[in-house]
C-alpha cells in the first residue's frame, strides 16, 4: 500500500473518531453532572483531526500553516483566559464571528482557484461562504454592541427592504460565480462585500437585550456553513460537526428566544431590545424603606429565604457576598434557593455562570418554573439588582410592554426584601409595582455593600 | 463520498444534533452554546486544506486569515467553554477548594 493511501486511511479513521467525541462530548455537555467531561472529550477530538490533517497528501505551505495557527490560538487563549465572566456573552460572539470567517475563507480560496469541480460543488461553496461572511460580519456588531463599542442602534425606515435588496444582490452574484459563466475574481470579491455588508446592517437594528438570541442564531450559521464548506472540501468531520452544530444551535436558539419569551421573528424585524416601551401605567402606594439589622434578623430566623438575584448583582459583583451571606443562613439551618429567570444575566444560563464563579452549587439553584410554586411557602424573598422580572405588572397590566412575559412570583413571599440602588424604574423603563406592595421593604444601597451589612447583621444575631 | 451519501450524512448530522441536547436545562444554555462554538471550530481542518492548496498570493492571504481564525474559534471556544463549566459543582462536591477567581 503506497504511503499516501495509509495516511488518508489514517486521516479518514481519525476523522471519524473525532465526530464520534464531538457528538458524545456535547451530548455530555446537556447534563450539569457530566458537563465537565463534555468539553474534554469535544476537546480530544479537536486535537487528534487538528494533528492528523497534517498529514494529508498533497498539501503544501506549511510555513503558513503553523505561524498562522499558532497566532491565532495564542491569541484566542490570551484573551479566552482573561475574559471575566460577565462578559462572556460578547467573547463568545467574537470566537463565533472567527469561525465563520474561517468557513468563508475557505469558500474564498475555493472559488478564487476556480477548483469547483461541478455546479453542486461550487454552488454549496457560494452558499456556505455566504453564511460564514455574514455570521463574521454581523458577530463581530454583536460584539461591539454588548462590549459597548457600538452605542447606538441605526435605524432607518425601509431597513428591512435595504437588507433584502443586499441578500437578493449577493445571491445573483452567487449565482453567477457557481454558474461558470461569468466567475472572474472581480465578480467573486463583490460577492463577499455585499455578503459581509449585509452581516453588519442585518445586526445593527437589534438591541443589546436581543443580541444573545441573535448570537445564538449566528452560531447556528457558522456551524451550518462548516457543513456546506464540509461538502466542499469533501471532508466528512466537517460536514457532521457543522451540520451537528446547525441544527443544535438551531434549536438552543429557539429555546433561548422562548425563554426571553419573544420570537425569532420579532427579534430580527422589530428592534424591541434597546427602545424598551413606554412607562405606562401609574403604580399607587410608597416605597418603604427597611434597614438592614432588621432584614438580618427577619432572615436569620426565616425558614426559607429565596435569592432572586439580576443582572445588577452580577455588575456590582456582588455574587459572592451574597454566597457567604446565604451560607451563613445554611448554617442556621434555613432553607435557601436561588430563584433565576431565563433572561437574568445577559443570556439564558449566564446568571448559573455567575453564581457558579462565585462557588453556589447548581442544586441550589432553580429554574422559574421549579421554584415559582415555592414562593408561597417562603418567608422572605430577597431580590438583588432583579427588576423587570418580578414585576407583577406582566401578569396584570396587558397595556404594559413587558405583559406576557412569565415573571418570578416573588410577591407571594410573606416578605419580599428589595436591594436597590435608588428609587428609578427598571432596565425597560416601567414602574416596578413589588417594590410598592405591603409586604415589600426597600433596602437602599450598593448591592456588594448592602450584602457585607446583612452578614453582619446575621452574625450579629 | 457521492452526493447520496452525503446527503444522507447531512440528515443524520442534522437529527443528532437535534436529539443531542433537546432536553438540555436552562442552567446549561450558555456554557451549551459556547461548547456547540467550539465544535464548529472544526473549520480548522478544512482552512488547513484550504491554505495547503493554495497557490497564488491572493489565495495564500485569505488562507492565512482563514487558519488564523479558525484556529482562534478552537481554541477560544474550548477555553471559555472549560472555565464556565469548571465552575459548576453540586452542593456534595463542596470541596476546600480555593477562592480564585480565575
Amino acid at each position: 500500500m503506497p504511503g499516501w493511501m495509509s495516511a488518508t486511511l489514517a486521516i479518514q479513521a481519525s476523522y471519524f473518531v473525532t465526530a464520534v467525541l464531538f457528538i458524545l462530548g456535547l451530548k455530555r455537555m446537556s447534563s450539569p453532572v457530566t458537563a465537565r467531561s463534555g468539553i474534554l472529550w469535544a476537546g480530544a477530538g479537536m486535537a487528534v483531526a487538528t494533528l492528523v490533517t497534517f498529514l494529508y497528501p498533497g498539501m503544501s505551505n506549511y510555513g503558513l500553516i503553523l505561524p498562522a495557527m499558532l497566532v491565532g490560538a495564542a491569541l484566542a487563549w490570551w484573551s479566552g483566559k482573561r475574559v471575566a465572566m460577565t462578559d462572556m456573552p460578547q467573547m463568545i460572539a467574537l470566537y463565533n464571528g472567527m469561525g465563520g470567517g474561517a468557513a468563508a475563507a475557505i469558500a474564498a480560496v475555493e472559488l478564487y482557484r476556480g477548483a469547483g469541480t461541478g455546479y453542486v460543488t461550487v454552488a454549496l461553496a457560494v452558499l456556505g461562504g455566504i453564511i460564514g461572511a455574514v455570521s463574521f460580519s454581523g458577530s463581530a456588531i454583536a460584539f461591539g454592541k454588548l462590549q459597548g463599542l457600538i452605542t447606538r442602534s441605526i435605524r432607518f425606515s425601509g431597513q428591512q427592504i435595504v437588507n433584502l435588496g443586499l441578500l437578493a444582490a449577493a445571491l445573483a452574484l452567487g449565482a453567477l460565480v457557481a454558474s461558470h459563466a461569468n466567475a472572474t475574481p472581480a465578480v467573486v470579491t463583490g460577492f463577499f462585500v455585499l455578503a459581509l455588508v449585509l452581516g453588519i446592517t442585518m445586526t445593527l437594528p437589534i438591541g443589546g437585550a436581543d443580541m444573545p438570541v441573535v448570537i445564538s442564531l449566528y452560531n447556528a450559521l457558522t456551524g451550518l456553513a462548516v457543513g456546506l464548506e464540509g461538502f466542499v472540501l469533501d471532508n466528512a468531520a466537517m460536514i457532521i460537526a457543522g451540520t451537528v452544530v446547525g441544527s443544535a444551535g438551531t434549536l438552543l436558539t429557539q429555546l433561548m428566544a422562548k425563554a426571553m419569551n419573544r420570537s425569532l421573528g420579532n427579534v430580527l424585524f422589530s428592534g424591541f431590545g434597546d427602545t424598551g416601551g413606554e412607562a405606562t401605567g401609574t403604580v399607587s402606594g410608597s416605597m418603604k424603606p427597611i434597614e438592614a439589622a432588621d432584614v438580618g434578623v427577619m432572615m436569620a430566623f426565616a425558614s426559607k429565604v429565596i435569592v432572586v438575584p439580576g443582572y445588577g448583582m452580577a455588575v456590582a459583583q456582588a455574587q459572592h457576598k451574597i454566597w457567604e451571606l446565604c451560607q451563613l443562613l445554611i448554617d442556621r439551618g434555613v432553607n435557601v434557593r436561588f430563584a433565576i429567570h431565563p433572561v437574568a444575566g445577559r443570556m439564558p444560563g449566564h446568571m448559573n455562570v455567575l453564581l457558579a464563579e462565585a462557588g453556589v452549587p447548581y442544586d441550589l439553584i432553580a429554574d422559574l418554573d421549579e421554584i415559582n410554586g415555592e414562593f408561597d411557602t417562603a418567608d422572605v424573598a430577597l431580590i438583588i439588582g432583579a427588576n423587570d422580572v418580578v414585576n407583577p405588572v406582566a401578569r396584570t397590566d396587558k397595556s404594559s410592554p413587558i405583559y406576557g412575559m412569565p415573571i418570578l412570583n416573588a410577591d407571594k413571599a410573606k416578605n419580599v426584601i428589595v436591594i436597590k440602588r435608588g428609587k428609578g424604574a427598571g432596565f425597560s423603563g416601567i414602574e416596578n409595582a413589588l417594590f410598592y406592595l405591603d409586604n415589600t421593604r426597600m433596602l437602599y444601597g450598593d448591592a456588594q455593600k448592602a450584602a457585607a451589612e446583612l452578614i453582619a447583621a446575621v452574625k450579629a444575631v | 463520498m457521492t452526493g447520496m451519501v452525503a446527503l444522507y450524512i447531512f440528515m443524520l448530522a442534522a437529527f443528532t444534533g437535534y436529539e443531542v441536547i433537546a432536553r438540555v436545562p436552562v442552567i446549561l444554555h450558555t456554557p451549551l452554546m459556547s461548547g456547540s462554538n467550539f465544535v464548529h471550530g472544526i473549520v480548522l481542518v478544512g482552512a488547513m486544506v484550504a491554505l495547503g492548496n493554495a497557490h497564488t498570493p491572493l489565495e495564500k492571504t485569505i488562507g492565512c486569515l482563514g487558519v488564523l481564525l479558525a484556529a482562534g474559534n478552537a481554541v477560544g471556544g474550548y477555553v471559555v467553554t472549560e472555565r464556565m463549566l469548571e465552575m459548576f459543582r453540586s452542593s456534595g462536591s463542596r470541596g476546600p477548594r480555593a477562592k480564585e477567581t480565575h
